[in-house]
């Protein structure tokens, strides 16, 4: 059974939010890295670049898969953790911890389409 | 899951231990049972061992088995001693791949034994039976009634005579010895799919079954399919339906060296004479890029200007050598090492070049 942080807001495609005033950041749950295995790389946009809700942003890639990273919000790339570039496991390790973008949304409303830590936990099973 | 597929012998034991379990050729398989890198390093470095039940074993005997085995099957059987085994491909007349598969020489007069990939099972089959016409042979495919497990790694002699009672230290890579187990036969062969050191033993399901549990009580390391992948891949080993298919022949692939051409005939000998005299249009390679991204099975390989040249058929980055590397097959002017390529990964190109196949040094006994 995987863990869910009852503090954060959730896609269907597994990523987190916390919200930070405008900043959200970003990261994903530990159904989807338990879902993934061994996290072996992260491919990330860079600072500056814009990201839109439900659009690709990235990848994680595990041993034997990638899978694709999607946004939840839209906005600009405000700060991307670097540390993931040299300890992609950190995922593994922490995944609410490790979180992967900050984003500056251009629109809060967007939040609303979230589903809550109880309504995540249906899906991540 | 789905109704259709197929288990194997172990199937409850993969069950047992947790495995995560994955649709593969038509049978419900693990792909892991720990982690994919952890399974790969225990082949590597120490013993592992794989269900490989799936795989099918189909008999040929009669007074022209081996006239009939040269006339399927790309390598030459006739210098054979018994209890020998090669390595060789089955072809359509147009050069493309029906299988690729192990040819065993059975210590009886006029006998072979052909071990088939598990999703090619039935069509291989069908094809060895049609094409057996006018040929006196029989031909069993006894697949359902053998398992198999192989046990692979620097320290799978040492454990595999242990439980078997057998002194395996003679018997050198590409040979089998006959055994029994529970008053039926067994076959202990020294090959493998890892790159490693390593035994293949074909028994009945019980006999493997319990064995499997031998082999984990003396610390064997169960290993998914996750690991047999990227074994197989770094030791430059083909996959069939990723770098042999019915569009790729051997020749394309760089496996020449199991086809040959001396022999008087076997069914695609011309197309692939042809393809040696004339030249093929694609041929698959090796490419290392130099980025921990990792190039999967169907990115584009592309030049400086976007022009597309080719696709990647299997890559990881590689567990033992730390380098993001692929097989693709590409247009063979751009095949001779050191090319320059790039590799198209999601939204970015990554630069690379193309390097041997073989990107692992294997450590076969020999």
């Amino acid at each position: 059974m995987s863990k869910i942080n009852d503090e954060l807001l959730y896609s269907e495609s597994h990523e987190w939010v916390k919200v930070d005033g405008n900043i959200a950041i970003i990261g994903v749950s530990d159904f989807a890295q338990e879902e993934m295995g061994d996290i072996t790389y992260v491919d990330v946009p860079a600072e500056g670049d814009s990201v839109t809700k439900g659009e690709d942003f990235g990848a994680l890639e595990s041993v034997k898969a990638s899978s694709e990273l999607y946004s939840p919000v839209s906005g600009e790339v405000v700060a991307v953790n670097e540390e993931l570039e040299d300890k992609p496991e950190l995922i593994n390790e922490d995944p609410y911890g490790a979180w992967i973008i900050k984003v500056e949304m251009s629109d809060k409303g967007e939040l609303e389409s979230l589903l809550s830590a109880a309504a995540y936990a249906e899906i991540a099973k | 899951m789905d109704n259709q597929l197929k288990i194997t012998c172990l199937h409850g034991e993969h069950l047992a231990l947790g495995a995560k379990m994955s649709p593969f050729a038509g049978f419900d398989m693990p792909i892991q049972y720990s982690s994919i890198t952890e399974e790969h390093n225990a082949v590597r470095h120490q013993v592992g061992m794989f269900d490989v039940s799936h795989m099918g074993e189909i008999f040929v005997n009669g007074p022209q088995a081996e006239a009939f085995v040269n006339h399927i099957f790309t390598n030459d059987v006739r210098p054979m001693e018994p209890g020998q085994i090669l390595y060789g491909m089955m072809l359509y007349p147009d050069g493309g791949t029906v299988d690729d598969l192990l040819v065993y020489k059975e210590y009886a007069p006029d006998a072979f034994l052909l071990v088939v990939n598990a999703a090619n099972i039935e069509k291989d089959y069908e094809w060895i039976l049609k094409n057996a016409e006018g040929f006196e042979v029989g031909i069993l495919n006894d697949s359902d009634n053998w398992g198999q497990l192989a046990v692979q790694g620097p320290a799978s002699e040492e454990v595999v005579a242990k439980v078997l009672g057998m002194d395996l230290s003679g018997l050198a890579f590409y040979h089998f010895v006959d055994s029994e187990l529970y008053g039926k036969r067994a076959i202990v062969s020294r090959t493998g799919y890892t790159g490693e050191d390593g035994f293949e033993i074909y028994a009945t399901p019980e006999a493997i079954v319990d064995l499997w549990k031998t082999f984990l009580a003396a610390g064997v390391v169960p290993c998914g399919l996750g690991c047999r992948d990227t074994l197989r891949f770094e030791a430059g080993l083909p996959l069939y339906g990723d770098e042999l298919t019915p569009e790729i022949s051997p020749v394309m692939a760089g496996f020449s060296m199991f086809c040959k051409l001396d022999k008087d005939e076997f069914i695609g000998k011309d197309a692939l004479v042809k393809q040696k005299t004339e030249g093929v249009a694609k041929k698959l390679v090796g490419i290392e890029i130099a980025d921990r991204a990792i190039p999967r099975a169907g990115y584009p390989v592309v030049l400086d200007d976007g022009t597309q040249v080719g696709v990647v058929t299997t890559g990881y980055h590689s567990i033992s050598l730390d380098k993001s590397i692929c097989f693709a097959l590409i247009d063979a002017a751009y095949a001779p090492l050191g090319t320059k390529l790039n590799i198209q990964i999601r939204h970015k190109v990554f630069p690379g070049e193309t390097v041997k196949k073989r990107f692992y040094q294997t450590n076969y006994k020999k």
